[in-house]
């Protein structure tokens, strides 16, 4: 392995690589408020996957309120608790950016067929 | 100053790391070492106290002159040789080999190199000088205009500053900190930039300014 490779295998985490864009993901985030940590969850359509070992991320967009919000995470930060795959998306190309100017029933996406929706593992 | 210990690196490129509180960090990393010590030049002998480090191994092309210095030392023949003025050289023997293990995270470093060449650039990339509007009638953009005065010089002061070869210099960066350390690897990751492109050469040595506590400290003594 070459030495960028060594340093970024020590960041990256299990169980991180289990979905793809068009899947409905919830990710449970810490959240630190002054001395407490708590968990919220960012229900919505992965959007984007992105980079490579510790440099990898992706984009979840959801509609919140009307508003369309997208939020994008480290792939292995260590702030993402885990990642639970809700329903699997049948897209067929790997930037889902069109859905950005659809909304309501347009913004839809087909359930992927013949695959057991698998629930991502805790990490650490 | 600049008198500290340290190792002769390459550099590797950059990634980042996730920091404490899982906010990411930009890391450099680096090979540093391991650097046997070649010769060491003391005070009394030589004129002044420094280190001869030899770094990366070389099998081919080693001359016959390289090879009986190497084989003096009774270490293997190496392709980098650079000597590191020190404040000390005692506790250090030729042959002995300083490893990254040196370093401890947390730690400070300075890290010395080459700079990426930018060859001929104009003044306003090489020295940040703010040139004119660009539209309204203006007719001075990125020229250096007028550089020095009437009959009293009559001529332009030494090191004014003009066009001309950018970058390919020596530049040291001071301070950063060191995240991790692999001594298996030998690798060094430090957090921030360093000079120079991937696989190019580096010094890194042990920071020569005191941090804040430092000081406070020596105030105290």
């Amino acid at each position: 392995m070459d030495a960028i490779g060594v340093v970024e295998a020590s960041q990256l985490k299990k169980n991180r690589g289990d979905f793809a864009p068009g899947d409905t993901v919830k990710v449970q985030v810490k959240v630190v408020e002054g001395e407490k940590e708590r968990i919220q969850a960012f229900e919505g359509v992965v959007i984007r996957k992105r980079g490579e070992g510790a440099r990898a991320s992706f984009t979840v967009r959801r509609i919140s309120y009307g508003i369309g919000v997208e939020r994008t995470f480290p792939l292995h930060s260590p702030m993402i608790d885990r990642v639970q795959v809700l329903r699997r998306g049948d897209v067929r190309r790997s930037k889902l950016y069109y859905l950005r100017s659809l909304s309501g029933k347009a913004a839809r996406l087909k359930e992927k067929r013949a695959v057991v929706p698998t629930s991502g593992e805790s990490s650490s | 100053m600049a008198l500290k210990e340290g190792l002769i690196g390459r550099k590797m490129g950059m990634t980042q790391v996730f920091g404490e509180d899982g906010k990411h960090v930009s890391v450099t990393v680096i090979q540093a070492g391991p650097c046997p010590v070649v010769e060491v030049r003391e005070k009394a002998r030589h004129g002044y106290n420094a280190l001869q480090l030899g770094f990366e191994p070389k099998t081919k092309n080693v001359t016959k002159p390289q090879a009986g210095h190497f084989k003096k030392a009774g270490v293997p023949t190496l392709r980098v040789l650079k000597e590191l003025r020190l404040e000390k050289v005692e506790g250090y023997k030729v042959g002995q080999t300083l490893t990254v293990e040196m370093f401890s995270p947390d730690e400070l470093v300075d890290v010395s190199g080459v700079s990426k060449g930018k060859g001929f650039q104009g003044g306003v990339r090489r020295y940040g000088w703010s040139g004119g509007d660009a539209t309204h009638g203006s007719m001075f953009h990125r020229a250096p205009g007028s550089i020095g005065a009437s009959s009293d010089p009559s001529r332009v002061w030494p090191g004014h500053h003009l066009p001309g070869r950018m970058g390919g210099d020596r530049r040291t960066v001071l301070n950063l900190r060191v995240v991790r350390v692999f001594s298996e690897q030998n690798l060094l990751v430090v957090r921030g930039a360093v000079p120079g492109p991937i696989g190019s050469l580096v010094v890194v040595r042990k920071s020569v300014k005191l941090t804040k506590a430092q000081r406070r400290q020596r105030k105290a003594e």
